[in-house]
Formats: C-alpha cells, structure tokens, sequence
C-alpha cells in the first residue's frame, strides 16, 4: 500500500481511449488515475494491464486534446460508485455528474462499480410478477422480480415508445417500494429529448443516467455498471424492488468493441471481442434476488438487432445469458400493432413459477397455453394460406386465421393504454370465447 | 519460494519465480489469490489466476507452492455445492455473505463432522496403493476408503473418527487418512479400460429409444440459446439410473443453480427412493464469476467423479455448457498472446477436449471392481451454427449427439431433439441390450417409429402444396401416426409427470401408437373411411 498520489509525467502513446505510461512503480490493476489535460481540466481513467513498469490506462472520458506531456496521478484507490437513497428521482451522465440542474448527493457509502458475483446458493428463486401494463408480455411472457428478459427490437420498430410505457407503467402487483432504474447509452439529440420528457411523467420513484451519442464511448461501459451499482444498494440495503432498463446495449456493444479494437486485442465474431459473453453476462447476471433479505433486481435490457438478425452476436449472447427474451415483429409493427410483440419467439423462461394462483390469477396458465396454441396454428396456416388461398381452405382453418388476427389486433395491440393483469387476461377469455376456444 | 509479481493482464499475472514446474500452484498478492502456471520462461513464470486480479499491484508478492492444482476427496462430498475450485458455496457463504469476494480458501471437506469408520484390512496387512482399507458409510452409500501408498499397515481403527485426524498408521510411520488430494488435470488411475456394454436410461424416450446412450459413454447436446439444454441436462440429472451424478454449471445462470438447489433437496431418486441431493454434487461457476476458475471447474468436477468411480459406482458427470469452459480457455489464450487457431479458440482445443472426455468409461478399479464415469456436455454454438470449432470438435470424440433444434423448439417440442440429424454410436449394442431385457420387438418397433418420422417428412413436403386434404387417406393416416409419435411420444414436458419414462413405459407408449396405426390401416385397406378410423 503506498501513502500518497504519485505523478508521472511518462505517457509514452495516446490511442484512442487508451494511454500508455512508462517508468511507473508499485502500481495495481483496477487503480484509478486522473490526468490532468493542457487546459487544466482532469479526467479519470483506470489501470488495465501493467507490463513491468509499462502501464496501460484506460481513460473514462475523450482523450482529444491530449498530449504525451499530461501529467498522470495514480491514486492507489479502485473506482468506486457514491451511493445513497438520495439518488432517487436523479439524472446523471456516464461518469455519474449530476445532469438536472441539482448539487451532487452525499453519498451514504461508496461501492464497488462492477459488483461482486452472487453466490449461487444465496440466490432466491424468482416467482413474483411484476405488471409491466402489457398484455403480450404481462399475459404471455410474464416478467418476474429478479428476472433478465431482454426485448429484441429491428431498427425502426417502436422499441422506445415500448421502453418508455414500461418505464412509465410498470407496477408491484403486490404493492412495496418500486423504483425503476434507466440507463440510456447512446442517444441521438431526438431520443433525448424524447426520453428526458418520460421521466418527467414518471409516477414511481427512478434513476437516470444518460449517456449521448457524442459522449465518451468509456461511458457508455461504465452508466450501465453504475446503473447496476445504484439497483444494487436501493435493493439490498434498502430493500427496494428495482426494475433497470437499459437501452441500447447494441451501444453498449459496440462501445466495448471499438475499446477493444484500441487496445488491438483479437477480434471475435464480427469484430466483437472474445469475452463479450462474460462481459455481458457480468452486467445480466447483477439481477436477482437474495435469501433472507426483501427488494430485487429484474433486468430488462433493449437490443436492437443489426440486420434483424437474431443469430448476430449481440442477440446471440444476450439470449444465451439472459432468461428469455421478447422479440418485436416488423410485420406486426407494419400492421399497426403496438407494442408488436411477436409471442411465437418470445418467451419468459421464468414465468412458469411467477403466475397462478397468489401470484397473478389462477386461470392465467390455462389462458396463457390456450392463446398460444391457437395463435401458433393459425400462423402456421397463414403459410398455407398463401399457397391455397383462403377459399381453397376447409371452415376450422379459416376460422383458425381469423383468430390469428384478432389476436394481434386485440390482444398485443393495446396503443397507448395501460392494462392491468385482469384486463389482459379478460381481453384473452374474451377472445377465446368468440372462437368457442376455451378447451 | 517467493518472488514478485512483474506484469498482470487480465487473469494471467508474470511473476519472476524461477524453479517452477508447468501447473505448479502459485500463490500471488497479498489478497494470497490461487493460481496455476500455464507457461515458463527462463527467468519468469505465467501464472493464470483463478480470482478477479483487480486490486492486484507490480511488486507484490508471489509464492511457489510446488504442487499442482488438486482437489480434496474424501467422505462428504456428496449433495454440496463447490464453485470451479472447490470451495463449498454455503460455508462460503456462511462466512462472508450473499457476494464472493475472493481471496478466501476454505476446505471442501468439513473435518469436525463425524463418520464411522469399518476397516477391511487389519493390522500386519500388506497394502499397496489403490487396496481398500475400509470403508464409511456416506448417506446409503458406501464410501471405500483407499491405500494411497503401499505399505504395512502398524494400526488402523474402527468407529467413529473425523477427518482431521488419521484412521491407521503404516509400519514407518506413515499416516492412514480417510482423505486425499488429487491433481485436478491429472486422470486417476485404473487397472484397464472396458468398452461400455450398458445403456445408461436417462427417463428421456427420445434418447432411450431413438439414440441410446452406454454407461461409460459420452454425449453431446448441442443446441442454441433456448433450445432446452439445461432442461434436458437437469431432467437427466434427476432421472438417469446412476449411482452419483456430479453437475457441473460451467459459465451459465446463477439462477438455475438456485433452481437445481432448491429442487433437489425436495425430490428423490425414481430408483432408489433416497434424497436426490444425497446422489448428487454440483460444482457451480456462474458466467460472471472468474473466467479462469470457470476453465477449471471441469477438471475439479470430472476429479470428483473419478473418485467415486474408482469405488465401483457408476458416475454420470453433467456439464453445462461445455462451450463456456472452452471460451474460458480462449480468454486465458488471449491473455498469453498465444497465436490463435479457428474462430480464435488455442489450437490445442480440440485435442484438450478430446482428452478430457477420455476420461470417461467403464474401468476395471485398482481394487478390482467395475466402475464407470458416463458424460453428457451441453454446447452452445454461437448463432446455433453447428460448424463453429467446439461442436466440432466435440463431435470427433462424442460416442453420441443429440442435436437440439432451434425450429422444434420454437414449435415448443421438448426435448427439441431432431430425430434425423442426431445419432449414438452405442445404438446396436444398447437395442440388442433392451431387446433382452424389455421387450425382443424394441429393435423392430425402434426401426418402424423411424420409418414412419421419415416418411412423415416427405408427405409433408406434399402438403406444404397441396393442403393436407388433397392427400390420400393412407399418407394422411400415415401423418396421423407420425404426428403422435412426435407429440405424445417424443414430446416430455419436464413440468409434468412424463418428465421421466422407465423404458417399459416407452415401450408401452410407442407400442400404442404403432397398433394404433396398424389397426386403423387395416380398416383402411377394409375400404372404411379415414374419417371413421380416426373417430376410434
Ligand atoms: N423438456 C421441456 N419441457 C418443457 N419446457 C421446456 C423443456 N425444455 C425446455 N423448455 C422450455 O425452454 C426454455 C429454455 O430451456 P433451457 O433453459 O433448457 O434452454 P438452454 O438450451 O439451456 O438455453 P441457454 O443456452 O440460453 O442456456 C425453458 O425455460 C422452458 O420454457
Ligand atoms: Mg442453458
């Protein structure tokens, strides 16, 4: 352990968002540096790898206006996340500055910004619903506390009026502290605004941390930890029910390649790098819940699919890590669907235990079995469909068709209002009723 | 021996120890974080660190420990949880809370609880390493405690005894201990291998039937994200007719973990009626612990197995997913700039694959008895494309490959098996075996349930364009058919009671279906309309 700063006036090369330093002594990995640019202004970056006495930094904010002359301070301290209750109903940008015109909080304690991993065995199993106010994922593809469930999205489709009704609907169902925390990577001067006029809507208790699209792209690694790190502190030292949206890790994704290109690290699958998997899955698995305590962290991240391409490696890992997924449709969104859930690929693979009796209705299995069935062999039959005709089709089939539509006019569209469970639900009996398919 | 640390990146951190040997343990930082040597050079080590390095400084100290990296077997390693380096996650978490932190070694064994010990060999005996000594009753099963050194044995004491004391004495003094360590990447020994002869029922029909799987054999489920691995692996875990089975959760969710946990302290064994954790350890490194431990979590698990092998029982060693060990090893490569092979992946992954899953089959014991370590690995291709390096590299060691279907189980047919694509290279011998034991018609039924998903593919084809009405009612009958089998036969709901199938109800199953269509072809041929038939 050393007893002060140290400067170093040896930065050897400057690439990208990275710094190379030279001659440094007693140094550790993780360490936090300030460097102080020409015009006086400082900026943070933190130790990646030390060769001998060659260390490698990774800077936090924009190296432009760098030079090899800029002083570099080790501070022998580990980057840490200000935490307190007083976050709530706060916006931030990526290096955690106040961005609404408020001071800083004063942080009850500081804590670790990429967290610890849960020890398995501490893990509660989630099994309580959380209302999102839509039908297709409410109904479908429940959300439970403590669950990742990524929404798939295309360019184009309707994902942040999506992001936004979750942000602005989601509820308790069986009531509790509820606070949602947002993180924004990467958003155009349109999304925003468009955002920053949600969170003036809000109802529940939130958090923001917004990082623009001309920001640091280190930011962009780092709101989503300190997103986590907040979620983390509201849930389990103040026992708080904490929803965190992020969108778009397809941002987050490609921030972490463009740093690892710098950093002339191999590339992996369309460039991204090798360890992608285990650097999303140390942002995903930040969500759960924990024996013998109250509040949870549930996950719903947005991935935007480059190419509507589910098998790209974004999606690909997300799905791999995450606990299921739900994807939006082009088709549906064409057809004026909103939200256009597609519920044939979507899936919650922890909904088997969050629905029912005590926990949503006890009809809900029944329903949510019956509405898939029914809706997949319609689908199925609209394939048929464009081969045949419909006139060439016998009665059931054509019948199955017109189920298939009035479900997703009916039912996933919803516009802009607010469901309940029972509201989705009902919507759901009634449906199947018209059709005589209750059984 | 001692030295300093010279570089870190990543899990891999330079020390300039001198006098090491390839695997050695070595100890680095003051936080003392476990780590094994993966390269030497003249005057430094390379030493992968199985904790996060962060926190880690230049200059701090490092220390050569000249063994390998081991496990502790030994009594008691039954239904606990460890992470990829033995440490058992509820003392763990007994000790430091919810979150591991690291830097914290804690034994596997608990040395205060008390076992019986019932010693075979007496005092004057002659032993030589891999004799049974005695043995300790460990729930229902019966733990043979093993010579690890030749010898004559001075003393050796029955009753009760911890295993932080000793339970005999050889004749120079030596100590008896009813526990051991192993080198986790070293095999254990055996007198020779046998090739497998048994099937290993795994409760699944579609892998009963269809691709049958041999004690001592290896298996591969590859499959996308979502396609039912860790269902299947989970199913087959709680089912399969073994005697111990050790699960290994390698880079995947921390709450399935959980899940397994939790419901394998309330289930029990269809075989024997015990407490299902009683047969079970699980060794769990979630993806976002550290990815080095993750890379040896396969090791301490398959050392694991061996060790309860080597007492005569038949171990099944699950592993979900194999690929994640095998990206750990990619990360570990990186770090050490190692000139990259296929995709990135070191070139000796596929020969480190194929060794490790050498370590399955029957063996005959050092003691003379039959054991056998059975291997099922789940693969997660990226993309579900099935020619990326680990799948195909699984694929020239694996005696059997259960493609999981990205289609099928969107179609929400699980286990997504695909019945064309898949194969087991121990089918004939286990057909012939089922033939024996359940019914002579298994081989003849198997072959007709085959027929008809095949025939069903090309009618449908038809279909597609004509409409299933413009088909003749024999090929529609003949879909009927093959419609059940795939519905009701090899369909499994692992949330329902079909979750497991003994294989006289399979064959009770499938034998339906097929009189079932038998019957109803015959009435056909009688020139009755289909419609009838189906009506019953
Ligand atoms: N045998 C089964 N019976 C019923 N449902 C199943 C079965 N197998 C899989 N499923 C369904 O599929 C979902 C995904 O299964 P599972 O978690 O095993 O996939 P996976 O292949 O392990 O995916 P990943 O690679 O992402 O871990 C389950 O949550 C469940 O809804
Ligand atoms: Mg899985």
């Amino acid at each position: 352990m050393r007893l002060s700063e140290h400067i170093y006036r040896t930065v050897s090369s400057i690439r990208g968002p990275l710094l190379f330093v030279e001659q440094v002594l007693s140094v550790r990995v993780g360490e936090v540096v300030r460097i102080i640019r020409p015009d006086g202004g400082t900026m943070e970056g933190e130790v990646l790898k030390i060769d001998g006495r060659t260390v490698l930094i990774q800077v936090f904010g924009e190296t432009r206006g760098l030079d090899v002359n800029s002083p570099v301070v080790f501070t022998d301290a580990v980057k840490k996340a200000p935490l307190s209750a007083d976050i709530i109903g706060r916006v931030f940008n990526g290096s955690f500055l106040p961005i609404d015109n408020a001071p800083m909080f004063i942080p009850e304690r500081w804590g670790k910004v990429s967290g610890f991993p849960m020890n398995p065995t501490a893990r509660a199993r989630p099994e309580e619903f959380i209302e999102t106010g839509f039908s297709a994922i409410d109904g479908l593809n429940t959300l439970v506390k403590g669950q990742k469930l990524p929404i798939f999205s295309c360019a184009g489709l309707p994902s942040k009026e999506l992001a936004a009704g979750i942000l602005e609907n989601s509820r308790l169902a069986g009531g509790g502290e509820f606070v949602v925390v947002f993180v924004a990577l990467g958003l155009t001067h349109h999304e925003y605004s468009f955002y920053m006029r949600v969170i003036e809507r809000m109802r529940t208790g939130f958090v923001a941390f917004i990082n623009k699209a001309d920001e640091p792209v280190m930011e962009r690694l780092l709101a989503p930890r300190f997103g986590l790190a907040c979620a983390e502190h509201l849930a389990f030292t103040r026992g708080m029910d904490v929803l965190v949206v992020i969108t778009d890790m397809t941002n987050y994704c490609d921030a972490l390649r463009e740093v690892s290109t710098a950093r002339e690290e191999l590339p992996g699958r369309r460039g991204y790098p090798g360890y992608m998997y285990s650097d999303l899955a140390s942002l995903y698995e930040r969500a759960g819940r924990i024996k013998g305590m109250s509040g949870s962290v549930t996950m719903l991240p947005v991935v935007t699919m480059p190419e509507d391409d589910i098998t790209h490696p974004i999606p690909d890992l997300t799905g791999y890590i995450t606990e299921g997924q739900i994807v939006l449709s082009r088709e549906l969104h064409q057809k004026g669907v909103f939200p256009p859930v597609d519920v044939l690929p979507s899936l919650s693979r922890l909904m088997q235990r969050g629905i029912g009796a005590g926990h949503t209705r006890e009809d809900h299995r029944g329903i949510a079995n019956l509405l898939y069935k029914h809706y997949a062999k319609g689908r199925d039959l609209r394939r048929l469909e464009a081969i045949v005709g419909r006139d060439g089709m016998v009665e059931s089939d054509r019948m199955m068709l017109d189920f298939a539509d009035a479900f997703e006019r009916e039912l996933v569209n919803q516009g802009g209002a607010r469901r309940d469970i029972n509201e989705s639900l009902d919507t759901g009996i009634a449906l199947l009723r018209r059709f005589s398919l209750e059984k | 021996m001692s030295g300093r640390i010279l570089g870190i990146s990543g899990p891999t951190v330079t020390v300039d120890l001198k006098g090491l040997k390839l695997y050695d343990m070595v100890r680095v930082g003051e936080a003392m974080l476990i780590g094994e040597v993966v390269r030497l050079e003249e005057d430094r080590a390379v030493v992968q660190v199985y904790e996060d390095t962060r926190g880690l400084g230049v200059g701090e100290q490092a220390k050569g420990v000249n063994v390998p990296l081991t496990v502790r077997l030994g009594p008691g390693l039954l239904s606990g949880m460890y992470d990829g380096l033995q440490r058992p996650l509820e003392r763990l978490r007994e000790e430091t809370g919810p979150y591991i932190s690291g830097g914290r070694e804690l034994h596997a064994l608990d040395l205060e609880r008390p076992w019986r010990f019932f010693p075979l060999k007496q005092a004057g005996d002659e032993v030589a390493e891999g004799d049974i000594l005695g043995h300790v009753e460990e729930g229902p099963f019966r733990h043979l405690i093993s010579a690890m050194e030749n010898g004559r044995i001075a003393s050796i004491h029955p009753g009760e005894f911890t295993l932080a004391g000793p339970v005999g004495t050889y004749a120079d003094g030596r100590v008896i201990q009813a526990h051991q360590e192993w080198p986790v990447r070293k095999p254990r020994p055996y007198r020779r291998k046998l090739s497998p002869q048994a099937p290993l029922v795994t409760g699944q029909r579609s892998i009963d039937f269809l691709f049958p799987f041999a004690r001592g054999g290896t298996a591969i489920l590859p499959g996308g994200f979502g396609t039912g691995k860790t269902i299947l692996e989970q199913a087959i875990a709680k089912f399969a007719d073994v005697d111990i089975v050790v699960y290994v959760g390698c880079g995947e969710r921390g709450n399935e973990m959980a899940e397994l946990l939790e419901e394998f302290v309330t289930l029990s064994d269809p075989w024997t009626g015990q407490a299902l954790m009683t047969r079970t350890i699980v060794v769990a490194n979630t993806s976002n612990m550290p990815v080095a431990a993750r890379e040896a979590s396969i090791y301490t698990a398959v050392t694991m197995a061996e060790y309860y092998r080597d007492m005569g029982f038949h171990v099944l060693l699950l592993a979900d997913s194999l690929s994640r060990w095998a990206e750990a090893l990619r990360e570990i490569s990186s770090s050490l700039e190692e000139m990259p092979g296929e995709e990135g992946y070191p070139t000796y992954l596929a020969s480190r694959l194929a060794s490790f899953m050498e370590r399955a089959g029957v063996v005959e014991t050092l003691s003379g008895s039959i054991g056998a370590l059975s291997m099922i690995l789940s693969v997660s291709p990226p993309g579900g494309d099935f020619t990326e390096p680990v799948t195909q590299a699984c694929l020239r060691t694996a005696g059997a490959f259960l493609m999981l279907d990205t289609a099928l189980a969107h179609r929400r047919h699980f286990p997504a098996i695909n019945w064309f694509q898949s194969y087991s290279l121990y089918e004939r011998d286990m057909v012939e075996h089922f033939s024996a034991t359940v019914s002579p018609r298994w081989g003849e039924m198997q072959k007709r349930c085959r027929e008809l998903l095949q025939r069903e593919e090309t009618l449908r084809e038809v279909a597609e364009i004509v409409g299933i009405e413009g088909l003749q009612d024999a090929d529609r009958l003949l879909m009927k058919a093959a419609e059940r089998i795939r519905l009701e036969f090899l369909s499994q709901n692992a949330y329902t009671e079909d979750a497991f199938s003994a294989p006289d109800k399979t064959l009770a199953m499938i034998g339906d279906i097929l009189e079932f269509y038998d019957r109803a072809e015959a009435r056909l041929k009688a020139g009755e309309f289909l419609d009838d038939v189906l009506k019953g």
